[in-house]
Formats: structure tokens, sequence, C-alpha cells
């Protein structure tokens, strides 16, 4: 269950200590580029505060398909759904965790969430993003851990191939140790949208 | 570049026409094609099934072949040319009828997670149906 709200409200007010300086290809003296050239290619383009509102509550709505077979959300009142949304979108902690809450549980007798909601990034590829289907809980009984997944989803993040970089394994700016149980994270590292969020950035040099 | 998009393996076309993958450099009897089709195409390929949903015109085939790595907007805006949509319309896709995949979400990705049968449903619709 969800019981640390400690570091849950962290999370939420971004108060996990980081520290990161900016690599010199991401400084620019270039103007930013005019609204009407947006990227349509490389950025989703939210027409209405409504399509970003139905954006988030559909990735709500697949996190919870993959956590309890859709029953959690779909049991949930339309206000519940709209209290989400507000509590993010004015940024109200205690009322978006007392609805998010509901989504971070699961049965007595399980040890964690069907399956959990992931997304890796990866700054090598092209591709979008790697989401596949994985337990909390491995077939011995033994919590799944970060390091599980990566090694069975991404094995290249933390092995990597001969005379390859090191990668940096980041959710929320921050590297949490691979001996993390992952049904943990999944409680209390999630994105707002119920997924966890991980970027496989390779190892800075100096 | 090719639009890997393709009906239903139970028809395929013999010759090539926009939209289909061209057959040219494949075997040439019916048969054999057919087979070597089938073989190259599902390892890079996956079965989706395209259902309507309220007045939203049907497509006549309903299963295709769609490649892996296309995009849920590569997706969305096959089926806008497929039904001749207007720019002014919108297209909305739907998995277990209940949510809206990201639309730089892969197919193959989708159908990994909410597959089953060998295949992945998808709902479509001009107006927003479920969410």
């Amino acid at each position: 269950m969800t019981d640390d709200k400690d570091v849950l409200r962290d999370v939420w007010f971004g108060r996990i200590p980081t520290c990161f300086t900016l690599c010199q290809d991401e400084i620019t003296e270039r103007e930013a580029e005019p609204y009407y050239n947006f990227p349509e290619k490389d950025l989703l383009h939210c027409p209405s505060k409504d399509a970003i509102e139905a954006h988030f509550m559909s990735c709500m709505k697949e996190a919870d398909a993959l956590k309890h077979k859709s029953q959690v959300i779909n049991e949930m009142q339309k206000k519940d759904h709209k209290q989400l949304w507000m509590g993010l979108q004015n940024d109200r902690f205690d009322q978006f965790w007392a609805i998010n809450r509901k989504l971070m549980e699961y049965p007595a007798e399980e040890s964690g969430f069907r399956y959990i909601p992931f997304r890796i990034y990866q700054t090598t590829t092209e591709r979008p993003f790697i989401q596949k289907l994985f337990r909390p809980v491995a077939a011995d009984g033994q919590l799944h851990t970060l390091g599980d997944l990566l090694k069975e989803v991404c094995p290249s993040a933390i092995a990597p191939e001969d005379g390859g970089k090191k990668n940096q394994v980041m959710i929320h700016g921050i590297e949490p140790m691979l001996e993390t149980p992952l049904q943990w994270l999944s409680e209390h590292l999630s994105y707002p949208d119920n997924f966890l969020h991980i970027s496989i950035i390779p190892q800075p040099t100096d | 570049g090719l639009l890997l998009v393709l009906p239903g393996l139970a028809t395929i076309p013999s010759t090539s026409v926009e939209g289909q993958f061209p057959l040219a450099t494949f075997p040439t009897s019916a048969g054999e094609r057919h087979t070597a089709v089938i073989v190259f195409l599902s390892t890079f390929t996956v079965d989706i099934l395209l259902k309507a949903v309220g007045d939203t015109p049907i497509m006549k085939t309903k299963k295709w072949a769609v490649e892996r790595t296309r995009t849920i907007q590569g997706l969305i805006d096959f089926i806008r040319k497929f039904l001749k949509l207007m720019a002014s319309e919108q297209l909305f896709i739907y998995v277990n009828q209940s949510f809206a995949p990201s639309p730089d979400q892969e197919v193959g990705t989708l159908y990994e997670c909410f597959g089953s049968d060998g295949k992945l449903v998808l709902h479509y619709c001009k107006s927003q149906a479920w969410g």
C-alpha cells in the first residue's frame, strides 16, 4: 500500500535533491522557434485544454488496465475522474491523492499489481519507448526489482556492450538503486499518469 | 517509403496498389507468394482488427497486418486516408473500448500489452466514444 506519504509529497512538489548541469548542446542563444512553426512531427500538439485532460485520463486508464484490468478506474465515478484532473491541474496534492490512492491498492492476497505500468526512454534510439507486460512478483514469490525489469526488457541499459558507455537509470531526475522493488517504485515514484517513466541516459564523462 | 498496412492475409492482392506492399519481388505463383508473404510478414507485423463505433463509416476489410514499428498516429493517418475523412474531421482510436493510446506509441508495443488470441482489437470513432 502507498503508506509513505512523505515520499509522495516530496515527489509531487519536486523536492527531490538533484543537481544537474546543462550539456553544451543544450545551451543555445538562438531565439525560440515561433509558435506557428510548431514541430508537429516531434511534439504532441494539443489543440485545447480538453485534449490534454483526455490524454491524461487515457494514460490513467491504460495504467489501470495493466494494474487492475481497469476494474478500479471503471468503478470510479465521473466526479472522481474529474477530481484527479483538477488535483493535477491546480497542483493540489491532497485532492489528487484522495482518489489516486485507490489506484495504488491491490488485493490483500497479492503482493502487488497485475502488471507494472512503465515506459523506458532511451537517448540512443529513435524508437518512442519500451513498454511491456512485467509482473511485480517473480514466479517463486520474490519481488522483482528495478534491475530485474531492466535485465528483462532493456539489458543494454545496465550491461553496456564492450567499450560502451555506462548508463544512468533515472526516475524523477534521480537514480534509484537497482535493488529497489518495482512495486514500491510503482506506488511511490510513478508520475501522476500512474506510469513509471524511466530514462536511460549515457553517463556523463566528466 | 513503404506503406506497410496490409489487408487480412486471406486475401493477398496480386498487384501492387497504393497502401499495400509491392509484391513484385516475391515468388510469382500465387500459392508460393501467399506462403512467402505470411512468413515474411509475421516477423514484423501484427494483426489488427478494426471496428467502427457509432456512425463512423465501417471499413470493408477489418483485419489488417500492420508493421510493429508503426505509431498509433501513423495508423490514425492511414484510417483517415482510407475513409477519406476531411481535414476538419477527427478520428479517435480506442483499446479495450476504454482508453485512447498515445499517438507516439508503437502498434507492436500495444499488441504485446493488450493483444489477445493473436490479434489486437481497436475501435475507431469520429467523436470521443470513451473517456
